[in-house]
């Protein structure tokens, strides 16, 4: 199994040469299994040079898995060139939405409609499939299994663990550690405390000896205290989760769109000297950066 | 005149919240700092909010592996904007009446589901039920009655002959819906909580709510009995009213589970007041 960054960014794209390195389109991870099955995790503006990138496969059959519907989640979609094209098989996998009770095909055929793009869905040439996930479901693509887990944000967000060939991935999407609402003289605080323990412990046994964990890293820890609650996660929340759960290699991403090259590496560098990276056992962590290509 | 328990659920789809629940939602989701715990509180002290953020948690939509039994169990699974999002599309229904064709007083109504909820969860502490599971016997108290709320919505003719006729031959008001409708509020509350996955525990509560002996007899911790128990002390101390003039003594499993009577339970508890009064601020606009 092997992946590949299109996109490390959060929030919007942020092109221009102070993000050049590390790059400024939103995410999206391309994932080959061993039979060069195509898994691609999520469609935001990185899916777009993908898609280019794909015109020799065509015609081609690829799987989707969007870890939920914000934005910078799914915004090339529209752009992707495979879905255009006869031939192709195009099946997408993501959360319906609760609130509305629509399911994640129509929700993202909304960002088709006429005010927003001139293609419709309907209009699509690829044949295409909608699937709706559930927590904890398995689905196989070829010799690749990918299984879901809610995961904490301010939408349904799912996070994946892709296995094949005895390998394992795995991709947060967005996600913030769930922490108590309550303060520690409510006489709620104990008990919600026990479940959010138990939830957390839930995640770190889903990320459980990966090989790799893409994990959303957004914020410093300093920067964390004045965005709690908007879903995302700090550089060292990632770092003792990775090492709780025994984890081989770590990529932080969901990189701030604010935060140029030489920023971003500042703030992993201190992050590493104040949560110690590199003891004995430690996993090996770095930034996540568009267009790299790992060997799993 | 018979009700058809099968359309209930679509009925209760669209079924507005209590006022105080739904301004209360409205009020906090404007303010940009709303705290989470303020809005978990607002929705557990709403049976219909409560009823319908369970049903959607437990629902498919979210797939999860573990029914939901508490709002606060909801927001650490599902994250709170979601719950927010949920109460709010509830909200937008509309609210409920405060007076309907029934002649059930809603405000006294929410007083008497609050007491009940209260009055079970201290129970719950009193079996030496571990924190954490007594806020489960809150939910079953506040969501006991909510076959009440259906009929008044959406029966309300024949609930009101019920309402009058218990109150003239002071008889217990399940019993006369039994008689005219063919099926009791507990049945179609504890059906709802069935068919929409709530975990079967509260389901078996709010089912047996009148009759505990009637249950599976693995119902765990004395749920449905704390909740029986709860129902006649807060009708004793004339908290509330939800239309059942008669209260009922402990049958055989009740008191045994207590070890004492309604009187014997109501002296160990002592002063409620406090308690009471707690409830009954939730029952303020
Ligand atoms: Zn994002
Ligand atoms: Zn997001």
């Amino acid at each position: 199994m092997h992946f590949k960054f299109w996109g490390v960014r959060g929030s919007i794209p942020a092109p221009g040469p102070q993000t050049v390195h590390y790059g400024g389109n939103t995410t999206c991870i391309e994932v080959r299994g061993d039979n060069n099955e195509l898994l691609i995790l999520d469609g935001g503006t990185g899916i777009f040079p993908l898609g280019q990138s794909l015109i020799p496969e065509f015609p081609l059959k690829l799987h989707i898995f969007i870890t939920h519907t914000h934005w910078d989640h799914i915004q090339g979609l529209p752009m992707f060139l495979p879905i255009f094209i006869p031939g192709n098989e195009v099946t997408i996998h993501g959360a319906a939405d609760p609130i509305t009770q629509r399911d994640i095909g129509e929700v993202l055929a909304r960002q088709m409609e006429y005010a927003y793009f001139p293609v419709r869905e309907a209009e699509l040439n690829a044949s295409m499939r909608y699937l709706n996930i559930q927590e904890g479901q398995s689905v196989q693509v070829g010799g690749v299994n990918v299984r879901s887990m809610l995961l904490n944000h301010p939408v349904l967000n799912f996070g994946y663990r892709v296995e094949c060939g005895g390998k394992v991935f795995v991709f947060t999407g967005d996600h913030e550690w769930p922490f108590n609402i309550y303060n520690e003289d409510d006489p709620d605080y104990a008990d919600y405390q026990q479940m959010v323990d138990e939830q957390c412990s839930r995640v770190v046994e889903f990320f459980r000896d990966a090989d790799v964990l893409v994990i959303d890293t957004a914020y410093t820890d300093a920067e964390y205290p004045s965005r709690k609650g908007w879903g995302h996660g700090t550089f060292g929340s990632s770092i003792e989760a990775a090492r709780e759960a025994g984890v081989r290699r770590v990529f932080l991403t969901h990189h701030e769109p604010t935060r140029s090259d030489a920023a971003l590496e500042l703030a992993f560098d201190e992050a590493r000297s104040s949560h110690d990276v590199g003891r004995e056992r430690d996993p090996q962590f770095d930034l996540a950066r568009e267009g790299v290509l790992i060997e799993i | 005149m018979a009700i058809d328990a099968t359309e209930v659920p679509d009925l209760v789809e669209r079924m507005p919240a209590f006022p105080q629940g739904v301004t209360k939602v409205l009020d906090l989701a404007s303010r940009p700092d709303c705290a989470p715990k303020a809005l978990v509180q607002v929705i557990e002290h709403d049976p219909v909010m409560t009823m319908k953020v369970l049903k959607l948690v437990n629902s498919a939509y979210f797939g999860l592996s573990r029914p939901i039994n508490s709002i606060n169990h909801g927001v650490v699974y599902v994250g709170i904007n979601t719950i927010k999002n949920l109460a709010l599309s509830i909200a937008a229904i509309g609210m409920l009446p405060k007076s309907n064709k029934a002649g059930l007083d809603m405000n006294q109504f929410l007083a008497h589901s609050l007491g009940v909820a209260s009055v079970a969860k201290l129970l719950a502490t009193h079996l030496g039920v571990p924190d954490k599971d007594a806020t489960d016997f809150f939910v079953a108290g506040l969501l006991h009655d909510f076959g009440k709320v259906v009929l008044a919505q959406f029966k309300p003719e024949v609930f009101r002959l019920c309402l009058d006729q218990a109150a003239e031959q002071q008889r217990s008001l399940h019993e006369v819906e039994l008689e005219s409708q063919g099926i009791s509020h507990d049945e179609i509350g504890g059906r709802l909580a069935e068919v929409w996955k709530l975990p079967p525990s509260l389901a078996h509560a709010i089912h047996h709510h009148h009759h505990p002996e009637r249950g599976p007899e693995d119902d765990g911790e004395g749920m449905c009995e704390a909740v029986f128990a709860a129902n006649q002390i807060v009708r004793s101390l004339g908290f509330g009213d939800a239309g059942n003039p008669v209260i009922a003594e402990f049958p055989p499993l009740v008191s045994e589970r207590f070890g004492t009577d309604l009187s014997g339970l109501m002296s160990i508890l002592g002063d409620l007041s406090g308690e009471m009064e707690k409830a009954r601020l939730f029952t303020q606009l």
